[in-house]
């Protein structure tokens, strides 16, 4: 679950990055409307947080931007200017959720995961498919009721993988998810974390699709 | 007299009191000298008219006397009694026999002068006398009238004319006092208007259907409104804004003790701890400043001057800032503040804006760096000069940096309201901020005085600049 954090504020900003990382979500941040931009535009990212009050413009206006440009990733818009008109502004401009400040981290991540799963179309909290249970919000899996533990990279991976069976999901595409910009990328960093998944889980729920990427298999 | 109906109504009656008087004078003077003029005329006509009777028609001198008060009394029997036998006539013969009288005439000569009129003395009692000669029947026709008789008439008239005007005064007196009321009934209720009113309601007074006297008053009022309201507003904005901005630093406080709570990485713990630390003292800065711009705002006091020697605010604000400046490993030099000015300002806002300055100046210069605060006076002027070997502020930006809550996109951890501070103090204190990039960055606070607000001191505070520039 990757994520664009927009936030001018620097302890707020590392608060963010660190404890969205802590909860399983892989964190990029910048701190100028006109960087985020440039990120939403060149990067894909399952969700963005948007600080609205930026010393070179605003949250909102980088939300209006990608929304005309039909870019729907989901938008959870966090300011201090949390009064109802100011809320009603922000959903209304296309955010996914607004929160106030201060906040909770624990629901912040609550609510994004809740925007991504909106995004998604799905209405209940985990993914489930053939007895493997994932859910987002504990970054527990469970194979027919035991628990397993994985890391929180085998974890991004399942989750990618599980949100829609079937569909064919790009190393690269996994590689974004899995890294936030600062992070190095190994070369063959993903075929380690599938390897260990099957191991894990059952070498028949990963199916690996010659030069495309992997998806779940449906048969 | 306070009460401008008291005064008014003084001022109405008293003023006609003194026309009905001048009136009632020159009335009085008029109608004496027309009466005069016409009774006169009458005493002319009167005599020629005895005269002539007494040569065309041969009639008996002493009978034609005696004709004329009868008619005279005729004259005025109708109107009054108290003007009967007004006209006395007596003929006499050239050589000094009275030929006849009329009945009201007294026995004695009424004049002893030959033509004209002539006033006279008869028995105490002055008279008002005719004479014409008859040369042709040797006679002198003398008609009269008593003066005491004519001024009771001219005083009759004149009363005529003022009793009535002096029975309707008390009337008038209401009258003045009622108009004068109603006249000032739209003050009465603007007074009510104002009155009822509660210290919200603010909205102006209507201006159109107001009496166009009070209208300016009117609009002041209106005007004090608006700029309450404006005062109001500007509190209440600045309210929720420093409401607002405060709540992003309480957020990255919150979100930094919970990752302290959550994590188990020992590391990622004492990183959280820190930001913590560093955040709170931010906060309290940016809380500091909150209550120093409330201060410059509504400081009544800022007309309040003394004596202020501007080296020694510098030296006390840098020797105040010492340790922040330590912690930061940066040299304060103010060895260069030694101007010898001292201004007649308000204090408080004099040390807020360099206190200001500095601290700005240490938190944005780079380690390791010198921040030099020198003092100036040059042709009236003292200039505060505080330059740092930060990166300084595009000079795009130096316009929008005194903005309240204005962070630069360079500012970093401000609070967007430092320099916004110091140029409300500096402008309270009728002096100029203004930036320079060169070689780092300078703010400078100039104060041009007026002469005589400044004065130069002998005793030099080199002393003190040593011990706040003393190396490290």
């Amino acid at each position: 679950m990757r994520l664009l954090v927009l936030e001018d504020d620097e302890v707020l900003l590392d608060g963010l990055a660190v404890g969205l990382q802590l909860m399983g979500f892989t964190v990029d941040t910048v701190t100028r409307a006109a960087d985020a931009l440039a990120a939403l535009e060149s990067d894909r990212f399952d969700a963005a947080v948007l600080d609205v009050m930026l010393p070179d413009g605003s949250g909102m206006d980088v939300l209006g931007a990608i929304r005309r440009n039909g870019d729907r990733t989901p938008v959870v818009m966090l300011t201090a200017k949390d009064q109802v008109a100011d809320r009603i502004g922000g959903l209304d401009a296309g955010a996914d959720d607004y929160v106030g400040k201060p906040f909770d981290l624990d629901e912040l991540a609550a609510r994004l995961r809740a925007v991504m799963r909106r995004r998604e179309g799905r209405a209940e909290k985990t993914l489930s498919w053939k007895g493997v249970v994932l859910d987002p919000s504990r970054m527990a899996v469970a194979v027919d009721g035991t628990p397993v533990r994985l890391s929180r990279h085998e974890f991004t991976i399942l989750h990618a993988l599980m949100i829609n069976p079937g569909h064919i999901v790009s190393r690269a595409n996994l590689e974004e998810k899995l890294y936030g910009w600062q992070e190095d990328v190994e070369s063959n960093t993903v075929e380690v974390h599938i390897h260990k998944l099957r191991t894990k889980l059952g070498s028949s729920l990963i199916e690996t699709v010659r030069g495309v990427g992997y998806r779940v298999r449906i048969d | 007299m306070n009460s401008i109906r008291v005064r008014l109504f003084a001022i109405l009656l008293i003023s006609t009191g003194a026309l009905w008087l001048c009136a009632a004078v020159w009335i009085y003077g008029s109608t004496q000298r027309h009466l005069e003029k016409v009774l006169d005329a009458r005493l002319a006509e009167a005599a020629r008219m005895v005269s002539s009777l007494l040569t065309d028609h041969q009639i008996n001198p002493a009978v034609a006397a005696k004709a004329l008060p009868d008619s005279a009394e005729n004259d005025f029997e109708d109107s009054s009694s108290s003007y009967a036998r007004q006209l006395s006539c007596q003929i006499w013969s050239l050589h000094g026999q009275l030929v006849g009288r009329s009945e009201s005439a007294p026995g004695t000569s009424l004049a002893s002068h030959r033509n004209g009129f002539a006033e006279t003395e008869i028995d105490g009692v002055p008279w008002r006398v005719f004479a014409v000669v008859n040369e042709k029947l040797g006679v002198r026709v003398l008609v009269g009238d008593s003066i005491a008789m004519r001024e009771r008439l001219v005083s009759d008239v004149v009363k005529g004319l003022l009793l009535p005007a002096v029975t309707i005064l008390p009337l008038l007196a209401v009258m003045i006092w009622l108009s004068v009321g109603r006249g000032l009934s739209p003050l009465d209720r603007l007074a009510r208007a104002l009155s009822k009113r509660r210290e919200t309601e603010l909205h102006p007074l209507p201006e159109g259907s107001a009496a166009k006297e009070i209208t300016p008053m009117i609009s002041a009022l209106n005007g004090l409104f608006n700029r309450v309201a404006e005062a109001r507003q500007r509190e209440r904005d600045f309210t929720a804004y420093a409401a607002h901005e405060l709540k992003t630093p309480l957020a990255g406080l919150k979100t930094q003790a919970q990752i302290a709570i959550m994590a188990q990485d020992r590391s990622i713990q004492e990183k959280a701890l820190g930001h913590i630390v560093s955040s709170v003292d931010r906060t309290s800065r940016m809380v500091r400043q909150l209550i120093d711009m409330a201060a410059v705002d509504t400081s009544e006091e800022a007309h309040e001057s003394e004596g202020v020697d501007v080296d020694g605010v510098v030296h006390e604000v840098a020797r105040e800032l010492e340790p922040k400046a330590e912690s930061r490993c940066v040299i304060l030099d103010c060895s260069q503040a030694a101007s010898g000015a001292i201004m007649d300002v308000n204090r408080t806002l004099t040390r807020l804006a360099i206190r200001n300055v500095l601290e700005n100046a240490i938190q944005h210069t780079l380690p390791h760096t010198v921040v030099t605060a020198a003092t100036r006076r040059i042709d009236g002027v003292v200039s505060v000069a505080i330059a740092d070997r930060g990166p300084g502020i595009p000079p795009d930006e130096h316009r929008r940096v005194t903005e309240r809550f204005y962070r630069g996109a360079s500012a970093g951890a401000g609070s967007g309201l430092g320099l916004s501070i110091v140029d409300m103090a500096v402008q309270r204190l009728g002096g100029r901020l203004s930036f320079s990039n060169e070689d780092g960055f300078a703010v400078t606070l100039s104060f041009p005085m007026q002469s005589g607000t400044i004065r130069a001191e002998n005793s030099t505070c080199a002393n003190l600049c040593e011990h706040a520039a003393a190396p490290r």
